[in-house]
């Protein structure tokens, strides 16, 4: 068993969560994930890793509230246990001295990100980060970007901070900002990553997705996370979850996404957590 | 003096077809004490048993039968477990008829021996009476081995150098012991609680298990080699391969390894109640005839689909599945479409899988496994409604450990490279032994080679 250390909403609907996994912190590294289950009934998840203290033997994930097994994640307090908590998995995100890094986050990727930032920074980059959200009350951990990042720019649906509109708008956003990345890391949901990969395929920067299949165990047993890259199949899970964005079958991995959208709904209308589904 | 023999085996009392198809509980039900008794006294106790042979871990099947046969229960588990760390799952899953019973005298006229069924029947008869016997176990030995994979192989390896003294260590991916024998093999063939109760069993003899550790991410193998004298790598043949037809990647399209893990690990046929979602699919095709192939098809006949059908490019004769597993399945009504071959998998719009469309074949020249090549008949091609197709085609060795272990010599098929007779790999101190070695075989196969295995390790250790 697993102890819980935090469980906390960030901002509405995106949470962090904090375990006690000794095992994990040893050898985790950027773009890794981690698999859990809430409880013995529940289904093992993958959450990508967002920060962890070697110290205090803790990892930490930030998810986004979608279903009934993310309502019981939750739902978690601090000095609960849970059944399941595995990895780090996946080959961790390539780091190496590129020159310029733009990175990309949304959503629960604004937190995975942040250790790619960190590391890159590290290794000599000069690291632009760009944080995107429907709105400015959606942003989290801009002062962690601050430290390792040369600018932290943001872009907003609703222009309530930083630049108004989507990441459609990142080739403009990198001229006025006068910046030529030699490689654009994005993570965050899929569509966020494949607009992204779309612009950035007309301006010739390599760019770099962390992927989000549905996996069961992450070890390359089950095969249900694949895709299809530069027209091969690859598991996310043993082969990735970072792909070049520019090779990646976009339009079959959005449909294999939605595979269990009802049944991840339903329990969630019959545990009575939701009632307002 | 002469004794007429039964020509046949005294049969196994199973649930009715019709019946079973709506619940997963176990199929056959196994041997009553007097058929037990019965059925060994068939056994003429050979003065040169070729079955011992026929056996990858050498039972001493005649030994252990006249126990039977005598009525001295316990006397014949306590000879069983001398050479057989998992009888109970053994008796249920072992492919005999290749194996000890493949060699039965008996078998020559008649059938032989169910040499199987009473494995079976004693260590259920032991689980039964509550008293769970342990062996001697030999003064412990101050060195320590790890064991990666909770699988057959691994099992065979802890408990047998658990017996001899070792400290070891046993470390599981998933969140329970027991590797294919947990994720892959259906509650209705082999009862997961009949899993739980081996593996038990292996702790109580001192082994330590430590599941969610993923050898080769959580820690590497050279990680665990500076706590550890050796290791042995029983990682399995974990990573599905799937037809390379076009459409394989439509919604509906499965491994058997993620149907059988939805269903058996995570218990998605009791969804919503465990929360890992299964499809009730209308119209199944599982390709594939092995085993597996035959594990799925009846698993998705359960979760109540109209038509459930086996799609196999060679006949009857060339499946590889055991014959009790096709008899099972025809019984219950999985079609089998022998001599197809799917080419192409259809889908609709939003992804999902409809229609597929197959090719028939006819047997040519034998190939390099000695079976009937299937060619294809020019101009056969006929479409087929499904809503899931299920691929049970084979597996390649789990690739984690060999990517993350530099100077262990790997195959052509991704699979680690082990010396035959003692599992010994490239690396000093790590042995590897079950399905990561040979690729997708059987349980017994693996355990033999975990015995091996442990033999090899022992012997190094106390040099």
């Amino acid at each position: 068993m697993y102890r819980i250390i935090e469980r906390r909403m960030m901002v509405p609907n995106l949470h962090e969560l904090t375990v006690h996994a000794p095992e994990v912190v040893k050898l985790v590294r950027p773009g890794n994930f981690v698999i859990l289950r809430p409880d013995e009934a529940g289904e093992r998840m993958p959450l990508s890793v967002a920060d962890w203290d070697p110290e205090g033997e803790t990892v930490t994930s930030i998810f986004l509230q979608v279903g009934a097994s993310t309502a019981k994640l939750a739902r978690l307090k601090p000095g609960d246990m849970i059944p399941t908590y595995a990895g780090p998995l996946g080959k961790e995100t390539e780091i190496a001295n590129f020159g310029t890094v733009l990175c990309i986050g949304g959503c629960y990727g604004i937190g995975s990100i942040y250790p790619i930032a960190r590391a890159l920074h590290e290794a000599g980059n000069t690291v632009y980060t760009l944080l995107e959200a429907r709105s400015q009350y959606l942003l989290y951990w801009r002062e962690k970007f601050a430290k390792v990042s040369a600018r932290v720019m943001e872009v907003t649906r609703d222009g309530s901070a930083g630049y108004k509109g989507h990441l459609t708008r990142l080739p403009e956003i990198l001229t006025l900002e006068k910046i030529k990345p030699d490689r654009i890391i994005v993570n965050g949901c899929t569509f966020q990553m494949m607009k992204t990969s779309e612009v950035t395929r007309g301006l010739g920067i390599k760019t770099i997705v962390n992927m989000n299949p549905i996996m069961i165990d992450g070890t390359g047993m089950c095969g249900v996370c694949r895709l299809t890259v530069a027209g091969k199949t690859k598991f996310a899970c043993v082969d990735g979850p970072d792909f070049d964005g520019h090779e990646v079958d976009w339009e079959e991995f959005l449909k294999r996404r939605e595979t269990y959208n009802p049944e991840e709904v339903h329990p969630l209308r019959k545990s009575g957590c939701a009632s307002h589904f | 003096m002469s004794k007429s023999i039964d020509p046949k085996k005294r049969p196994m009392p199973k649930q009715e077809p019709f019946e079973r198809i709506k619940n997963f509980e176990e199929v056959a039900l196994g041997y009553t004490p007097e058929l037990a008794r019965e059925e060994a006294s068939r056994c003429l106790s050979c003065k040169k048993p070729l079955c011992i042979d026929g056996c990858p871990v050498g039972i001493d099947i005649p030994r252990f039968i006249q126990y039977v046969a005598d009525g001295d229960f316990s006397g014949g588990i306590r000879k069983l477990k001398e050479k057989n760390a998992l009888p109970a799952v053994c008796g249920r899953v072992c492919p005999q008829e290749d194996q000890c019973e493949k060699v039965c005298i008996l078998g020559k006229k008649n059938e032989p021996v169910a040499i199987g069924r009473l494995e079976r029947f004693l260590a259920d008869w032991e689980a039964a009476s509550g008293a769970i016997e342990k062996p001697d176990i030999a003064p412990p030995k101050k060195k320590r081995v790890a064991v990666v994979g909770s699988g057959p192989a691994g099992i065979t390896v802890a408990s047998d150098l658990a017996l001899l003294g070792y400290e070891v260590a046993m470390f599981e991916a998933l969140h329970e012991a027991g590797g294919v024998l947990t994720y892959g093999i259906p509650e209705f063939r082999l009862p997961k609680a009949i899993v739980k109760r081996e593996v038990e069993y292996v702790r109580s003899l001192g082994v330590k298990l430590y599941l969610d550790f993923i050898v080769g991410k959580t820690r590497t193998v050279d990680n665990l080699l500076e706590e550890f004298d050796a290791i042995f790598i029983g990682a399995g043949a974990g990573l599905p391969w799937f037809m390379e037809i076009p459409g394989e990647n439509l919604n509906g399209v499965y491994s058997a390894n993620e149907y059988l893990t939805r269903c058996n690990l995570m218990k998605g046929f009791r969804f919503p109640a465990y929360n890992t979602p299964l499809k009730r699919a209308s119209h199944v095709a599982v390709f594939g005839g092995g085993n597996v192939a035959m594990d799925s098809a009846r698993t998705a006949l359960r979760l109540g689909a109209d038509e459930v059908h086996i799609v196999y490019r060679r006949s009857r004769s060339e499946m590889p599945a055991r014959i009790e597993e096709i008899e099972n399945a025809e019984e219950e009504g999985v079609i089998f479409d022998y001599l197809t071959l799917p080419i192409r998998l259809i889908g609709d719009e939003q992804g999902w899988l409809t229609e597929m469309e197959c090719l028939r074949m006819e047997l040519g020249e034998p190939d390099e496994s000695g079976r009937r090549r299937p060619v294809p008949i020019k101009g056969s091609e006929f479409r087929m409604k499904v809503d899931a197709a299920v691929c049970a085609i084979g597996n390649s060795p789990n690739p984690l450990i060999p990517m993350t272990t530099p100077g262990l010599d790997i195959g052509k098929k991704g699979n680690i490279e082990a010396d035959e007779a003692t599992g010994k790999t490239s690396r000093e101190g790590i042995w590897a032994g079950g399905d990561v070695v040979t690729g997708a075989a059987t349980v017994i196969s693996a355990m033999g080679a975990g015995r091996k295995a442990a033999k090899s390790i022992h012997e190094t250790l106390c040099k």
